[in-house]
């Protein structure tokens, strides 16, 4: 027990590193801000521009969210990262993670917000057409809103899980969480960086995984 | 535009790299194996656990399941690969991406298990027990075809999901897919290979990610 | 009519925190008897009826089936237990995933542990009894509310019970199809099945009952012949319950 303590929980090297992962933390946190904000935005904006239904528009669109669905983020990362520079494109870390995260969280709420359009009653739309608002909106006041409150639940959830991977930031270099502190455990020789890299994804991502519990159950109860 | 097809589309690079990627591709597959079957089973167990009415099994799975959505699978993974060691715990790559993604997936498996038992009419449990089947009797004849009927979407999508995170296992070094075509992006000098990588990804799951949403299209049909 | 009593309900007490659903019922069913009960909504016979075969769990009193008590013994003692005392729910409840015959036939291989050629004999007999045999093969979605519940009587009596209850049978169906199950349970009732019955069809009570007990506020109040409560109630409160279901 004693061993397990100081190997994992050694206060000295705490103290010690402690700053270096707090300081990670304000990165992870600024990149999973960044990403959530610019992949909702954007997801959204083709989920609206889908209802359009122009076709060629459309299988682009669909084309693009399978896609960015598919394929796992680090495969992209790793393109972006090493590819780009010998194209003359040099982008820093943060940036390529910035950019596949935003794309992937894209795609997924773009199909998600879409699964909402879906939902809403044909009645709505025309309700809004037939009190001549016409079809955007319509669309913005009418069926948005209406299609944003279905998406809450599954949205907060795949937020969730693509923030989480700003972790993946560690294999290009940039200093978030988990690289400070695995830089942390090869300079103290000790496992208790790692320990300090867990309590800090928990402080930040317990309160969405809460957040997101909270969110389903309530829609559930009003299913019945 | 030269300069991109050669970088990134350079068929005699992929050509060179394809046996190498093909042996990635099946070591992908071997983890994905292990790790959907046991997440599958697992989730289920932890799912049950999650709706018991006894107290004992139930605290526990619900930080069970909220632990391990919080944290990052490579969080996870790092952990037990670099850090059980220094408890004297050794553990192979291929273990420790399997222990990592089993506490990762089962949970998600978890709660999708979760919806789809609460999804199931209690009436149900009640005609099968009426009939003198007993719990588990009741639970996997009558209960459980119906959850994973109105859970298959998420399930499906869930398993993209793990198929996905096999990749991570590059990071230690496991040589699976992406690991193969990043060693034949360092030994070329280019990415060919990368994007190779990413189109076996595709031709993987694309096919399901379009199951995915066509059973979505229909359920809220 | 001195008959052993094939089901009795002795001291029986259902309550949920302070609220008393159920106050010391006592009840006795004699074989090849058909009970039916009586009563407003809230007065607790579909508690009681479930109580029978400990769907819902009693807080006090005895349950005895056929001289054993089910209120002792393990859970396993009771799902043996539970294969002898057929039920049939207001909302059917057949499995949806499995077509007619799996629906008659799944118990009879996990709980009665039959071979499958003898379930599914079984299972085409009873399907016969209903006048359903030619569905065996449709999905319970394929089939009306009356069909379905006829199938839920089937499963029900192919695990050979000794007593069946009824919880509402018909209140689920459009009227048009409640004839077509009140003409099985009286066709049971006439091969000499138990019955103890919760419904509304004061009509079927009427035709078919041997005696009919009238229940309110988790109490009996009145038991006799149909003749005894319809004709001639003693009780005020039987009598106000019959003006309001007839008028």
């Amino acid at each position: 027990m004693e061993r397990f303590l100081e190997t994992f929980f050694n206060p000295v090297v705490m103290a010690k590193y402690a700053p270096d992962v707090i300081a990670g933390m304000g990165v992870t946190l600024a990149i999973a801000a960044a990403v959530i904000v610019a992949g909702i935005a954007l997801g959204l904006a083709l989920a609206c521009l889908r209802a359009y239904r122009r076709k060629v528009l459309n299988f682009f669109i669909i084309c693009y969210a399978d896609i960015f669905r598919a394929l796992p983020p680090l495969v992209l990362i790793l393109i972006l990262y090493f590819g780009f520079p010998s194209i003359g494109i040099r982008l820093s870390g943060a940036m390529v993670l910035f950019i596949v995260l935003s794309l992937t969280l894209a795609a997924f709420a773009e199909e998600i917000f879409w699964a909402g359009f879906s939902a809403v009653e044909k009645g709505q739309w025309e309700a809004g057409i037939a009190t001549g608002l016409g079809f955007t909106r319509t669309l913005a006041f009418v069926a948005l809103p209406q299609a944003v409150r279905l998406a809450m639940p599954p949205l907060v959830n795949r937020v969730l899980a693509i923030t989480k991977m700003t972790a993946l930031g560690s294999a290009i270099g940039v200093v978030e969480i988990l690289s400070a502190s695995t830089t942390a455990q090869s300079f103290s020789g000790s496992a208790t960086p790692l320990t300090l890299s867990v309590i800090a994804y928990l402080v930040i991502f317990m309160p969405m995984v809460v957040l997101a519990r909270w969110l389903e159950n309530r829609t559930a109860w009003k299913k019945r | 535009m030269d300069i991109l097809i050669d970088q990134f589309f350079n068929v005699a690079i992929m050509q060179k790299a394809f046996p190498l990627l093909l042996k990635g591709l099946w070591m992908t597959l071997q983890l994905c194996v292990a790790v959907i079957l046991l997440g599958l089973v697992g989730g289920l167990f932890v799912a049950l656990g999650n709706l018991s009415p006894r107290r004992w099994l139930r605290w526990p799975t619900i930080v069970y399941i909220d632990v391990f959505r919080a944290l990052p699978p490579l969080v996870l993974l790092i952990f037990i690969y670099s850090g059980l060691p220094f408890a004297g715990i050794n553990v192979s790559p291929f273990t420790a991406v399997v222990i990592a993604f089993l506490l990762n997936n089962s949970s998600y498996y978890a709660e999708v298990y979760r919806a789809g038992l609460i999804s199931v009419a209690k009436g149900q449990w009640e005609a099968a027990a009426s009939t003198g089947l007993s719990r588990s009797q009741s639970l996997v004849y009558v209960v459980l075809p119906q959850a994973v009927r109105n859970v298959l979407p998420d399930l499906l999508s869930n398993t993209v999901e793990v198929v996905k995170l096999t990749s991570l296992a590059s990071v230690i070094s496991l040589s699976e897919l992406l690991y193969s075509a990043d060693m034949a992006r360092s030994v070329t000098y280019n990415a060919s290979p990368l994007v190779l990588a990413a189109l076996f990804y595709l031709v993987l799951l694309w096919p399901l990610v379009r199951l995915v949403s066509h059973f979505q299209r229909r359920l809220a049909a | 009519m001195a008959k052993r009593p094939m089901l009795e309900i002795a001291a029986l007490e259902k309550r949920f925190g302070d609220n008393t659903i159920l106050k010391q019922i006592d009840l006795k069913v004699a074989e090849g008897e058909l009970v039916f009960v009586i009563g407003p909504s809230g007065s607790g016979k579909s508690t009681m009826l479930r109580c029978c075969n400990r769907l819902e769990q009693p807080t006090s009193g005895d349950i005895i089936v056929d001289g054993r008590n089910i209120m002792a013994g393990t859970s396993r003692d009771l799902a043996q237990m539970r294969l002898q005392i057929g039920m049939v729910f207001q909302g059917f409840h057949l499995y949806p995933h499995m077509n007619v015959l799996k629906n008659v036939t799944l118990a009879q291989r996990k709980a009665l542990k039959r071979s499958k050629a003898e379930a599914d004999v079984r299972a085409m007999d009873m399907l016969e009894r209903v006048g359903l045999a030619h569905k065996a093969d449709a999905y319970p979605s394929e089939l009306s509310g009356g069909q379905q519940q006829r199938v839920a009587i089937a499963r029900a009596l192919a695990l050979d019970p000794k007593i069946m209850l009824f919880d509402e049978p018909t209140s689920a169906l459009d009227p048009e199809l409640v004839g077509s199950v009140l003409k099985v349970m009286k066709d049971l009732k006439s091969k000499g099945m138990t019955m103890l019955v919760v419904s509304h069809e004061m009509g079927f009570a009427r035709e078919t009952a041997d005696r009919v007990v009238f229940m309110d506020g988790g109490v009996i109040v009145e038991e006799g012949t149909p003749d005894e409560i319809f004709g001639a109630p003693k009780a005020e409160r039987t009598r106000a319950f019959l003006s309001r279901v007839a008028g």
